[in-house]
């Protein structure tokens, strides 16, 4: 089958942030997205879990995106001006599509 | 002396405090128990609402005057100055930095629902009545103190986007709280006698189960997060809630409150948000440690009123109205 080369953005965002985030992909023309629930992990911060959580305040968010090699620079401008000043980790990776048209 | 430690035991005895107390230990001995996410989610929607509904019923009970304006005016002034005491007494006893301080001043300056929820349970048991509409005030409260803790951080704006405004004032706390309020309002006594089978009889049941979660998140916080907590800060997240306290029943008192409402504002004044503010907090100034006041907000300060605050606050009401 057919493939084509596509860059896979991972986002791991505080969720109070991603309202912001969204705000700032959609600027940066990505098509489609998907975000995933965090359940639980350890950073600089301390620990966390998802469970019991009453407020959105401690919880994270996974936001996955799929975008063309041209485009993949200028969205991570505009990622990175959001997580900047956030917690947050964004990683890279190549991957292969096959509707090329929907990235 | 003896009707404060009377009160204060029967407070700490209670199935509430008991209740946060078993989630607090089971955390800090490492148990596995936990509430699922969702329940303790559906458990905070049904307290909003049965809360803003009892509130609208005594509302439609006995009627609306100008007292209610001058106490949501008061909740307003209140929830924004606070923040300045807060700031400053922080600048005193602690070393934190200029922005760490100033998002947990914003912590003081608004309110815990499950606070004004336990005090308000503490009365009920206690047979004193107080101003309902007072859900209002405290739904008032929730916001103000954001814009003072964002000066004090010497922001005016949060980035270039600027904080969501409209997402943080109707943010789904205080549309159920004021929505429950309204409907409360409207259907009056004969809607209430409609749904007390849910709405007041598992009341209590169901607080407990709330707080045993809120026990477990406290107790993983401060499992957590102990280091952060420097003699200086806890000592700031308990003396805070007393002058809060203070200044709360005193401007009650000024408006010519019940003792019950005297104590209900008190709380408020004297309590600290773990769910408004820390979520506007992440947005407006990410910088601020969110370890430093969810821990103190939700580990010492919390727990301080629910054992011993609320039964002070309401010795306090009494002897001021003789009562």
């Amino acid at each position: 089958m057919q493939t084509h080369h596509a860059k896979r953005i991972e986002i791991i965002i505080e969720t109070p942030a991603l309202r912001t985030l969204r705000r700032a992909l959609e600027r940066a023309g990505v098509k489609g997205y998907s975000i995933l629930p965090v359940m639980g992990g350890r950073g600089r911060s301390g620990s966390w879990s998802r469970e019991g959580e009453v407020g959105i305040a401690s919880s994270m968010v996974t936001v996955l995106c799929l975008v063309t090699p041209e485009r993949a620079d200028s969205v991570l401008e505009a990622v990175f001006e959001v997580v900047e000043r956030q917690i947050g980790i964004v990683t890279v990776s190549d991957v292969e599509v096959v509707r090329q048209e929907r990235f | 002396m003896n009707d404060m430690l009377g009160l204060a035991s029967q407070n700490l005895l209670s199935p509430i405090v008991l209740s946060f107390v078993l989630g607090l230990a089971a955390a800090l001995v490492r148990s596995d128990l936990s509430i699922p996410e969702a329940v303790a989610k559906g458990l905070s929607i049904y307290l909003l609402f049965a809360i803003g509904f009892k509130g609208g019923v005594e509302v439609a009970a006995t009627g609306l005057d100008a007292l209610i304006v001058m106490a949501l005016l008061v909740g307003f002034v209140l929830s924004a100055a606070l923040p300045l005491l807060a700031y400053a007494l922080l600048r005193i006893l602690t070393r934190l930095e200029r922005v760490d301080a100033a998002a947990v001043a914003g912590h003081y300056g608004s309110i815990s629902i499950v606070t004004f929820v336990a005090a308000s349970t503490l009365l009920q048991s206690q047979g004193i009545h107080f101003e309902g509409w007072l859900v209002a005030v405290a739904a008032v409260m929730e916001v103000p103190a954001i814009v003072t803790a964002l000066w004090l951080a010497g922001r005016s704006s949060a980035g270039r986007e600027g904080l969501p405004w409209r997402e943080i004032s109707l943010n789904g706390s205080i549309v159920l709280l004021m929505g429950a309020f309204a409907i409360g309002w409207i259907t009056g006594p004969t809607g209430m006698s409609e749904v007390e089978g849910l709405l007041v009889l598992p009341f209590k049941g169901l607080l407990c189960l709330f707080l045993l979660d809120m026990g477990l998140i406290a107790g993983r916080g401060l499992r957590n997060s102990a280091h952060l907590l420097k003699p200086g800060l806890i000592l700031f997240g308990l003396l805070m809630p007393l002058i809060g306290g203070m200044i709360g029943i005193l401007s009650g008192w000024a408006l010519g409150l019940s003792t019950g409402g005297l104590a209900i504002l008190g709380t408020l004044a004297a309590s600290a948000s773990y769910i408004a503010v820390p979520a506007a907090m992440r947005v407006a100034l990410p910088e601020a440690n969110p370890a430093i006041y969810l821990t103190l907000a939700l580990g010492i300060t919390f727990p301080f009123n629910l054992a011993f605050g609320i039964s002070f606050y309401l010795l306090v009401a009494r002897w001021l109205t003789g009562d």
